[in-house]
């Protein structure tokens, strides 16, 4: 497996790999509407790692949700490779899932009577890989997350960082381009959250995969090209690396 | 990376690109049922009941008729009717308790694995992989629960017959007609096994509805839930 840019296998290449409309979701709660998403356009440039920040309950999650069509928005519009989600049959949507878009997710979500392998496998049991070929990409990509001797391990007997990798893993099963992550260090200690954070920028940076991640968590602030603040709903400010450099130093002091 | 410029396919193209052959979800069922032993047992002993209980009551009729030295090729006298009738309504009875308990565990074992189902779907499962996942392990425990449960049933009852009319009889008492069906005679082996039919189809169709629920489900609601 080795990281080639898209120009080089050739196609149409777009410079926004996910670009959002006008976006909003409203839930109504007990008779009120809530408006978890008002009106968020967001640019994400292919190979990107950008890191959506907020408190809990600004909608970031639900901004996770509607990226990766694991939702419908209330009004907007999300584009893939310029493709309208919403546009999408049911089985074209799970093609997207399946072999374009690759989840993290705070609670590690692995299938807990799984093994390791049988969990970074099973993406590519539905991409139609034969079991061998599985197997051996499986093993492969377990060694990249440093968790070679594992893979016959259950998720009961990993710890959370672990799993986390398992999870890393299994994202990248299927080459995904993009990575979603909705607080993937948020059920982890301070120094494996890091290491997960590490490993991450990593795969950002050796597979060319645009990593997108929903967090509040500051020490992923240091590995972004671009920060998303979000507030009540709406996108607040976005900065761009350069500016936001002389802010990390501050909050790494405040954490070690 | 290849998957930077690969495009959807069309409509055509996509059947073959994602999948999950009967196989993989075969041994992944198999797999599932040993690893949730106590769930799995749960789910099968409402089925292994009722058919223990129904393949029981059939040998009960059987015998009885033998004893009574009735035979129902022989047309139905009123004796035989009131019996037949009995038998049915019993294992009419059985079916639809067996049924409730295991829609019940069904739903109570689908609900569960919520956050799982949301969870293949975000690695590119279709809904139809979650409800055939789903069937095929609801039909396995029903197969496995009934044939179970025909055997005990059957073996508790040839034991106590032969204590009552002799082994003989009782041998005899297997191939007589348990219950006559649109005039025609059925034996009491056919019964069981028909039985055992019925129950693996009612297991798997008591799955039917709350997997394709679930499998309906957005992924992300699906993800929310916690249990």
């Amino acid at each position: 497996m080795t990281a080639s840019t898209g120009e080089a296998t050739g196609g149409s290449v777009y410079e926004y790999i996910v670009r959002t409309k006008d976006l909003a979701k409203y839930y109504v709660m007990g008779g009120q509407e809530v408006r978890a998403l008002d009106h968020v356009a967001l640019d994400i440039r292919r190979g990107e790692y950008v890191s959506i920040m907020g408190p809990s309950g600004s909608g970031k999650s639900t901004l996770f949700n509607m990226i990766g069509g694991l939702d419908k928005p209330t009004k907007g519009t999300v584009f893939i490779d310029e493709v309208d989600m919403a546009q999408l049959s049911a089985t074209e949507l799970a093609w997207l899932r399946c072999r374009k878009i690759g989840y993290i997710f705070q609670t590690f979500n692995l299938i807990p009577v799984m093994t390791a392998i049988e969990n970074v496998t099973l993406p590519m049991v539905f991409a139609g890989l034969s079991t061998d070929e599985a197997l051996d990409k499986g093993a492969e990509l377990l060694k990249v997350v440093g968790l070679g001797d594992r893979r016959d391990h259950k998720p009961t007997e990993l710890s959370g960082g672990q799993q986390q990798r398992v999870a890393i893993a299994r994202a990248l099963a299927n080459d995904p381009a993009i990575i979603l992550a909705d607080e993937p260090t948020g059920n982890l200690d301070l120094r494996t959250g890091k290491e997960i954070i590490a490993l991450l920028k990593r795969m950002n940076e050796e597979k060319n995969v645009t990593i997108i991640s929903a967090t509040h968590d500051l020490k992923m602030i240091d590995v972004s090209d671009r920060v998303v603040w979000i507030r009540d709903g709406k996108i607040e400010r976005i900065e761009e690396r350069a500016d936001i450099e002389v802010n990390v130093g501050v909050m790494e002091g405040e954490e070690s | 990376m290849a998957g930077v410029v690969d495009r959807i396919p069309d409509k055509a193209g996509i059947q073959h690109q994602i999948m999950l052959p009967w196989s993989k979800a075969f041994q992944m069922t198999r797999e599932n049922i040993f690893v949730r032993f106590g769930r799995s047992v749960i789910t099968a002993s409402g089925i292994f009941l009722g058919t223990a209980f129904m393949s029981a009551v059939f040998f009960g009729g059987a015998a009885a008729a033998v004893k009574a030295n009735l035979d129902l090729r022989q047309g139905i006298t009123p004796q035989a009717a009131e019996m037949q009738a009995r038998t049915i309504w019993l294992v009419t009875m059985s079916l639809v308790v067996a049924t409730v308990g295991i829609v019940n565990s069904m739903l109570m074992s689908v609900t569960e694995r919520y956050k799982e189902i949301g969870t293949m779907k975000c690695l590119g499962a279709l809904d139809r992989f979650i409800v055939r996942l789903f069937i095929l392990e609801a039909l396995l425990l029903g197969v496995l629960g009934s044939v179970g449960g025909a055997v005990i049933g059957t073996a508790a009852m040839t034991i106590m017959w032969i204590g009552r009319i002799g082994a003989k009889n009782t041998l005899v008492a297997w191939v007589t007609p348990a219950v006559q069906l649109g005039g025609k005679p059925i034996q009491l082996w056919v019964c069981v096994v028909i039985g055992v039919l019925i129950g693996g189809i009612l297991s798997a169709l008591a799955a039917l509805y709350p997997a394709w629920r679930a499998a309906k489900m957005p992924p992300a609601a699906a993800l929310r839930s916690e249990f």
